[in-house]
């Protein structure tokens, strides 16, 4: 029980360095930041404005590390940051924001607001500031195993089912196999179909994989709090689940941060490069689309768009290569307005999702997915995030909209056949 | 020249009666005139007017105190090769004392002053080129008399000073950085008499032509400006008037003193020409009976008409260069790396600390 | 001190006082904020063409898809100040004398009358992103008592230059030295404000392309 403002106060102090130091000298209150910023469009409240979530942040960067700023606090021309103000910030850093990084690619002066509301985070934290909800997340991923609770006898029992459903063995703790496949909680209770559709392709591509006992989730809800001591803790199961098991490349599954967290942030965490690659899931198929191991068969013939997770595409770098698969097997396929790396965030990503007092602004701010998606009026939308899924779902089902969600890889493994010979 | 120191039936001569006694034209007489009339823009009809009046004036005494001067005023007004319009000037005056023009000298010229004065007691003109120093009566003294006190004496009986030149107007050379005889000028000295201020390293002689006839003619002195100037020919300046503008507005300069630019007659902005702060009349009645004109000729202005031209930055200095040169180089440049190294010092040894200090976040420490 | 006086001292001590704190300033400010350092990545890059800090350096200049509609007066009238500023200051004769008198080569400059228009429209749009600020919530939000001053900062030099030129206002000798004099502030308080961004954009923009160049996104 030992969060403070001092605390929160030594955690910003270190986290500020050459890049937030240039881009709080760069602001110029343009405000182009809240015109990205789909919780600022959608309700117009300039309390939203994305630099402005750093505010606290950048007065004590004038203050300890500038000779001006120094001296102006030292004479009372500049107040010091208060616990009272963290705690008024921490609606506007967690709850109106989604760590998508739509701000920091249209800053003109070229600040990465996105890589300063995480760090921002990390003094949240340790000052106690956090929302509940992300807490409890946090707390359940550390002490039991997943943000959701589940355990291995639930993820066994879902193995189990799968295997019945799909008549392939599902391989658990293989040593020596090249991929290690992760899961999100999300889809051990809600999309067991993702397992079922990693099987079928693992034995289409003729690509050996397992499970891992003691690291199966791959979310990181110590990330999505902003603490990277608690991330690391996460990260570092699967770091030695990998390493033990000896496999070449780790794959992160449909879930936006969960591949932020492994495959951007896990290096630094543990203080070393992997001796692992990580791949999202979308990479792989991409991967076994090229060397010619994903022969799919048939299309999807209804009208089809596909959202783009922040995490993935302009934050991970994955945008070509869900097209390129969608390509494969959607006949009728149409992308929505600024689809690809302008994508606009579903609005749960960051640990949005799992603070309920956001519930309301999140929906608001589905106006804008909700616009994305009237410009297209596809039959039924396709994505690759669980999270994003969900959100999806909640808020289409707000604004009263018939539109199914469905996940890629499940998509994609409809299209393979079975072996010839198999029953 | 006419011969300057004459008997008193002349001085008490009219105009017209002083130029029939010379055998002046009557047709030189009104181009004088006209050509002042013109100069100072007044209105139609005003040559006739000014003719008939100056005509019938009485010429008056002008006693001219020469003090911290080169005597170039002088030169500017008595140079010429051929009587000119601006030698008229002395047809139209009385100049009862001037050092170098006068014939007499000694005893003699101080008490040809000091008759001059009594008989045209508040009536008469004084006439000062030259600065007057006031750090020591003894750097400029005539007869054995300080500068200072000669003047006063002798404008307690003027009716109106004409400063003539820079220094008289503004201290003028003697009164350039670090001014070493303490020089001042005539209006900073006269409070109690009108005073106008001719400027001009020379100044140009018909602006004095010009001053002396309107007063004769009007009996005052011509609107003056801030600096009292005569507006009529201080109200403009060079640039405002130059007919190498159009150069300066095309961006076509001279870059230096015989390049292509220069032999095309472009822009002398660059060479430090300072005609965009310089009131003056060069540009349009220019000098030596219109002949030309320091630009004219190739050399910028040099704004010797206006107060401290000599100490504004340095003749071939463009206004917008620097007035002297820099002091801003590497020791400046220093001075900021090491404040810079400085506080990155103490910024990385704070964030040492905090980092050093770090409390490894368990789940109990995210409450408070 | 006349007129004249005062324009030398502006073109003398006064310009000497500001060229040194503005080159110290700069110099001290850079070092205070890029000697923070920052950590290596030690994730593997993903790498990409054209997906790099130096790429971002250009191209942030251009508005990214969808965004000139949502702020045009940010973008048009920005881009119409800060390019009419540059034409202004680096091509109009007077000024070339100066920087060049200061950096060392000459370049040719523009007519005058092009130069007036330009300052006349640099004017226009800079009143716009005033009003813009004063009438958009976000800007109006964002907006402290630092962005009037500098706007204005900025703006006098604008003004008091097309005053001096066009002999409006003031006499010329004194509205060239209050010309001088409003660049001279400008100067000196750059360093220490937002227009600071002058040197640090580049630098900001260089770490954003970086940071999302090392995953293989061209930003």
């Amino acid at each position: 029980m030992s969060a403070s403002l001092e605390k929160g106060v030594r955690v910003l102090k270190e986290m500020i360095d050459a890049p937030i130091a240039s881009y709080l000298n760069s602001c110029v209150h343009c405000g182009i930041c809240a015109e990205a910023c789909l919780f600022y469009t959608e309700t117009g409240d300039p309390k939203y404005t994305p630099i402005h979530k750093l505010e606290p942040m950048r007065r004590l960067y004038e203050q300890e590390y500038t000779l001006l700023g120094r001296l102006a606090r030292m004479v009372g021309l500049t107040k010091p940051v208060t616990d009272a103000e963290l705690a008024e910030w921490q609606e506007l850093v967690y709850n109106s924001c989604t760590l998508c990084g739509r701000c920091s690619v249209v800053c003109p002066v070229g600040n990465d607001i996105v890589y300063m509301v995480r760090k921002m985070r990390e003094g949240m934290s340790a000052a106690g500031h956090a929302p509940d909800g992300l807490k409890g997340a946090v707390t359940r991923t550390v002490k039991i195993g997943s943000p959701m609770g589940v355990k291995l006898p639930a993820v066994k029992a879902q193995m189990k089912h799968v295997e019945a459903d799909y008549g392939i063995q599902i391989p658990l703790d293989q040593e020596g196999a090249e991929y290690l496949v992760m899961l999100s909680s999300m889809e051990i209770i809600n999309f067991p179909e993702y397992l079922g559709a990693i099987a079928k392709i693992m034995r289409h591509a003729g690509k050996t994989w397992t499970l891992c006992s003691e690291a199966f989730e791959a979310t990181n809800a110590g990330m999505q709090i902003g603490n990277s001591d608690l991330a690391r803790v996460i990260v570092k199961r699967i770091v030695d689940g990998a390493e033990k098991l000896k496999v070449k490349t780790v794959i992160s599954p449909e879930c936006g941060h969960a591949y932020t967290a492994l495959r951007w942030e896990g290096a630094n965490l543990i203080g070393r490069p992997f001796t692992f690659k990580v791949q999202h899931i979308v990479e792989v198929l991409e991967e076994l689309r090229l060397a010619g191991l994903l022969k799919t068969e048939g299309m999807e013939t209804d009208r089809l768009t596909f959202h783009d997770p922040c995490q993935l595409a302009r934050r991970g770098g994955v945008i070509q290569p869900q097209r390129n698969l969608m390509a494969m097997i959607a006949k009728d396929f149409h992308e929505m307005p600024d689809a690809g790396f302008m994508n606009w965030c579903c609005g749960g990503g960051g640990g949005a999702s799992a603070i309920e007092e956001g519930e309301e602004l999140r929906l608001e701010a589905f106006k804008r997915k909700k616009s994305q998606l009237d410009a297209v009026k596809p039959h039924r939308l396709v994505t690759a995030c669980a999270n994003c899924r969900i959100v999806l779902e909640e808020g289409l089902e707000h604004y009263q909209m018939n539109l199914p969600v469905v996940g890629l890889t499940e998509t994609i493994a409809e299209h393979i056949p079975d072996p010839v010979g198999n029953d | 020249m006419t011969s300057l120191v004459d008997s008193v039936a002349a001085r008490n001569a009219t105009v017209e009666e002083e130029l029939a006694r010379r055998g002046i034209d009557r047709r030189e007489f009104f181009k004088l005139c006209g050509a002042i009339a013109s100069l100072m823009a007044l209105p139609a009809g005003a040559a006739e007017q000014l003719a008939a009046a100056v005509a019938k004036a009485r010429r008056p005494s002008v006693i001219w105190l020469s003090f911290q001067e080169c005597t170039g005023c002088t030169e500017a007004l008595t140079r010429s090769h051929s009587p000119s319009l601006e030698s008229l000037i002395f047809d139209l005056i009385s100049l009862d004392y001037h050092h170098t023009l006068q014939a007499a000298s000694g005893d003699a010229a101080e008490a040809a002053r000091e008759a001059a004065m009594k008989e045209n007691a508040g009536k008469y003109l004084v006439v000062v080129d030259g600065s007057i120093p006031l750090g020591n009566p003894g750097y400029s003294t005539i007869a054995g008399v300080s500068n200072i006190e000669t003047l006063k004496e002798v404008v307690a009986g003027a009716a109106a000073v004409i400063a003539m030149g820079t220094c008289a107007a503004y201290g003028g050379l003697p009164a350039a950085q670090p001014n070493p005889t303490g020089a001042v000028a005539i209006r900073d000295l006269i409070k109690d008499k009108p005073v106008v201020n001719i400027p001009g390293c020379p100044p140009i002689p018909i602006v004095m032509t010009g001053v002396i006839a309107h007063y004769l003619a009007f009996g005052a002195l011509p609107e003056l400006d801030g600096l009292g100037r005569p507006k009529a020919f201080y109200g403009e300046t060079i640039h405002d008037r130059c007919y190498r503008r159009p150069f300066y507005d095309q961006g076509k300069f001279a870059e230096t003193f015989d390049d292509e630019g220069a032999r095309r007659g472009w822009c002398l902005f660059k060479l430090g020409c300072k005609g965009p702060v310089t009131y003056n009349a060069c540009a349009t009645s220019k000098w030596n009976g219109g002949v030309s004109f320091p630009i004219q000729s190739g050399h910028g202005c040099i704004g010797c008409s206006e107060p401290n031209f000599w100490d504004a930055g340095g003749f071939y200095n463009a206004l917008s260069m620097p007035a002297h040169p820099l002091n801003v180089g590497a020791g400046i440049a220093a001075a900021g790396a090491a404040a810079g190294v400085a506080v990155t010092f103490f910024n990385r040894g704070k964030k040492g600390a905090a980092k050093a200090g770090h409390e490894t976040t368990t789940l109990d420490d995210l409450e408070k | 001190m006349d007129q004249l006086q005062f324009l030398t001292w502006v073109r003398g001590t006064g310009l000497n006082l500001t060229l040194a704190i503005f080159v110290l300033g700069v110099i001290w400010r850079l070092i205070e904020i890029y000697g923070l350092g920052r950590k290596q990545d030690l994730s593997a890059p993903r790498d990409v063409a054209g997906a790099s800090g130096w790429h971002t350096i250009y191209r942030r200049s251009i508005p990214p898809p969808g965004m000139l509609k949502l702020s045009p007066v940010s973008y048009i009238g920005g881009y119409v100040f800060h390019v009419g500023l540059a034409v202004v200051v680096f091509l109009f004769a007077p000024h070339i004398a100066l920087v060049a008198s200061l950096l060392g080569p000459t370049w040719p400059g523009l007519p005058s009358q092009v130069v007036d228009f330009v300052s006349v429209v640099t004017m226009a749009a800079m009143v716009a992103v005033l009003a813009d600020r004063i009438t958009k919530p976000a800007k109006r939000f964002l907006s402290t008592f630092g962005d009037w001053f500098t706007w204005t900062l900025t703006f006098l030099p604008l003004l008091s230059g097309w005053l001096a030129v066009h002999h409006l206002l003031l006499p010329y000798t004194l509205m060239l030295a209050l010309h001088i004099l409003s660049v001279e502030l400008l100067l000196i308080f750059l360093p220490f404000t937002k227009l600071f961004h002058a040197f640090t954009t580049f630098g900001s923009r260089w770490f954003n392309g970086a940071v999302n160049g090392h995953k293989g996104v061209p930003v």
